[in-house]
């Protein structure tokens, strides 16, 4: 049956207008309440020198004490840590990942460094590449690892970055969104401060860092993200222990000469940071993450394994072989597999087997040795009771022995008296 | 040792094909759940207000389709539904014009607003279904049309640069058209829910309700629910796909009170007590669409547009689509389910070419 199948074109969207209310209005709602009753993830990177404060940002940001020790400065190389946390603030359940770098510019030798960084947030691209490319997957309720938001800590010199800094941001700007910070920003005085802050971002625009731009498409963040901007990188100071200020208790860092309030504008950029980071951009640097770093890593994965994409009318037939051969070393797989299974199999039954004729032996050597006992009982009591027959035989014997001499002595003793008699008569005569 | 060891293949030709051994992901520890330490807002709950502005920024895709025979008033329900002059009503249609011989399927779009929330609306009728003679298999068209959109949309999502935002023309919602009989469904209707029930939402309707009195209607409702679930026919919201106790509940409620949801459409207005309305007129009295007593249109409204909406896309995004998908890659290259398959690009679709309409 032939089918006249009509294709919406986009010239033929009209622009209608509704004369009532319809209530599709609430649409953003209801997605929102989807995605509030799963929860959300959030994953950052904090990437930073041992002891530069990167912990104790992390609590002070998320206003609470994660479980960490201070790390040494003996470690070898830069390994990574990921720890997972469930934050829940009125409705909103999130699921937010710290990623730490343990020994991070403690090496003598540095040269290496970045590369843990490099292939811990491709391992999470590539876990989420293979759960897309699954045959069977759930891809609305996985739990995304993806690296966020990467915090990348600067150390507080007043001069200007560290070449590892530069390398470093270098290899991570097209995978994660920087969000560059100068830690312990109160080891810098005001006027050196904002010096310090046109130096590291004068270096990074000529060395071609890509850090995260906060989005100016809306207009409803577009201002207050225009504004902060400008304030990058963020000087922050971090705190987690509580000083009286005026009559209230707040998050600051108590010197001799004064108090460093974290959450004084004045003092510190603390408050940007959180706003940008949670408050306002969350949600963007997740889109990023999605739409741009994952993608890109998708795209550069897949043409590095001889992919390519079909054009609509020919199949280029390297991607036909490719495909076959996929599929043969795949199904050769399967094959290699499945014998193993079956040898494994046939192994076992053997084993079974040779385990139950084993049993069935003992058991059949129990049976004879039962038999022969036995018989060999059988055959003692014969002999007992053959014994025993004799001896009444002989007893019998005996006594018919004793009987016959009894019989005979009497006898004997009968003619003897009768002798006797006879031969008393004898003499009387 | 043991005899039959399978000889291992040299894939030395195919060896840069094969992929390196992938670095095992760090997987994070299990996550320490520290709501009880939280002093002081931070403001995680400000992401809903930012994941809101930008979902209405990027605005929302709808695809509805209407199955039904001739004259029950489908492109009617659908401008009542959504307000504004959708379809195109075929009132022009007349004897000498030929019955379309086929089923045909003429998609429209449109583009609504409401509240700052815009939506692509796209409605897919379905002229000539269930009019013919010898309706046999007339399905068919709807069902390949159907999945001819998940294959399009498979197709964007498998290629290598994708698109920011794939254009999503599956269709989320199929509303059936019930003809009030008074008496029971007929085979056509069950032969084409028990087909398509499995690739797309169907919403069954019983159309222009305002023929059965209130007995009537609570009757035949009762006789089609039976008989839909006699024959195994799981329309939306399906009961296997309930997510939470809350979800079921409020479901259940509406699969054995409400549905299938008894309509009655018009886009003329009268005036009731003084108020403007949306009614028909007949001499016996004015039927009020948006009259809860009078008929259930309201119920179709708040259930299909106002709760339910962004359930039908999800529905049909992660459980029909992902069954379409895991059919597609697993026929065509034999292989198990649930294997994991880096790389594997899509074969050429089997069977009948499809007329493209570049």
């Amino acid at each position: 049956m032939a089918v006249a199948v009509g294709r919406p074109s986009n010239e033929d969207l009209r622009n209608l207008s509704l004369s009532g209310h319809v209530g599709f209005d609430s649409l953003p709602d209801q997605l929102v309440n989807k995605s509030t009753s799963q929860g959300f993830c959030f994953n950052i990177l904090c990437v930073g020198e041992t002891g530069i404060g990167k912990s104790t940002l992390m609590d002070t940001l998320f206003n609470t004490k994660f479980e960490n020790d201070p790390a040494t400065h003996n470690e070898p190389g830069v390994r990574l840590k990921a720890r997972s946390y469930e934050l829940q603030e009125s409705n909103v359940r999130l699921k937010l990942t710290i990623v730490d770098t343990v020994g991070f510019g403690d090496q003598i030798n540095k040269d290496d460094s970045y590369k843990p960084i490099v292939e811990y947030i491709d391992a999470q691209f590539e876990a989420y590449l293979q759960e897309e490319l699954k045959i069977k997957r759930s891809l609305f309720n996985y739990h995304d690892t993806r690296i966020h938001a990467c915090l990348y800590f600067i150390a507080p010199t007043g001069h200007s970055l560290k070449s590892l800094d530069l390398v470093t941001m270098k290899k991570l700007d097209s995978k994660v969104n920087i969000i560059p910070i100068i830690a312990k920003a109160d080891t810098i005085a005001k006027n050196e401060l904002h010096k310090f802050k046109s130096k590291i971002m004068s270096e990074l625009v000529s060395n071609g860092v890509q850090i995260y731009q906060f989005p100016t498409d809306e207009e409803t963040v577009a201002e207050i993200n225009a504004t902060m901007s400008v304030h990058l990188p963020f000087a922050v100071v971090g705190s987690t222990e509580e000083v009286k200020i005026g009559n209230k208790m707040a998050k600051a860092r108590q010197y001799p000469w004064g108090v460093v309030q974290v959450e004084n504008e004045n003092h510190c950029d603390f408050v940007k940071l959180r706003e940008m980071l949670i408050r306002v951009n969350m949600e963007d640097l997740r889109e990023q993450t999605h739409t741009r770093h994952y993608e890109l890593y998708r795209r550069c994965k897949l043409e590095e394994m001889g992919f390519k994409d079909t054009d609509p009318d020919s199949k280029p037939f390297s991607l036909q072989e490719t495909y076959e051969a996929k599929r043969n070393e795949f199904l050769g797989e399967l094959q290699k597999k499945e014998e193993e299974m079956r040898q494994m199999f046939v192994m076992r039954v053997k084993e079974k087997e040779a385990e139950l004729k084993e049993a069935e032996k003992e058991l059949h050597e129990k049976f004879d040795l039962l038999k022969r006992t036995h018989q060999e009982e059988k055959k003692k009591v014969e002999d007992k009771k053959k014994e025993l027959e004799e001896e009444v035989n002989n007893f019998q014997k005996k006594k018919a022995a004793a009987q016959l001499l009894q019989s005979q002595a009497q006898q004997a003793g009968a003619q003897q008296t009768k002798k006797d008699k006879d031969k008393k008569n004898a003499s009387f005569t | 040792m043991s005899k039959g060891l399978p000889e291992t293949r040299t894939d030395a030709a195919m060896s840069e094909l094969v992929p390196e051994p992938r670095p095992k992901p760090a997987v994070p520890m299990k996550p320490v759940s520290i709501n009880s330490n939280l002093l002081g807002y931070i403001g995680i709950d400000t992401i809903i207000e930012q994941m809101r502005k930008k979902t209405m920024k990027t605005g929302f895709d709808f695809n509805i389709m209407v199955v039904g025979q001739s004259g029950l008033g489908k492109s009617t329900l659908v401008n009542t539904l959504f307000k504004s002059q959708v379809s195109r009503k075929a009132s022009s249609w007349n004897r000498e014009e030929k019955i379309p011989k086929t089923v045909e399927i003429k998609a429209i779009g449109h583009v609504i607003e409401e509240g700052g929330v815009k939506m692509k609306l796209t409605v897919i009728d379905t002229p000539g279904f269930g009019d013919q003679i010898n309706n046999e298999n007339c399905w068919e068209p709807i069902e390949k049309y159907i999945n001819e959109q998940y294959e399009k949309f498979l197709k964007e999502e498998v290629n290598i640069a994708r698109k920011k935002r794939i254009p999503d023309t599956r269709v989320h919602c199929c509303l059936y058209f019930i003809s009030p009989t008074g008496h029971s469904l007929r085979p056509l209707d069950l032969e084409f829910m028990k087909h398509l029930s499995k690739v797309v939402n169907i919403i069954p309707v019983i159309a222009k309700a305002d023929t059965m009195t209130l007995e009537e209607k609570s009757e035949f409702k009762q006789r089609v629910r039976k008989e839909l679930e006699v024959n195994g026919i799981e329309f939306y919201p399906q009961k296997e796909f309930d997510e939470d106790l809350e979800d079921k509940t409020e479901n259940d409620k509406i699969r054995q009170e409400s549905m299938p949801f008894a309509v009655v459409g018009s886009d003329k207005e009268y005036q009731v007590n003084g108020k403007r309305v949306l009614g028909r007129k007949t001499p016996w009295g004015i039927i009020e669409v948006e009259n809860l007593n009078h008929c259930e249109f309201a119920l179709l409204r708040d259930f299909v547009i106002r709760t339910h909406l962004q359930d039908l896309k999800e529905v049909t995004h992660n459980i029909h689509y992902e069954t379409y998908r895991a059919k597609r890659l697993n026929d065509n290259g034999g292989l198990p389910p649930g294997e994991g398959l880096l790389g594997t690009v899509l074969p050429p679709v089997p069977a009948t070419p499809c007329p493209t309409a570049e």
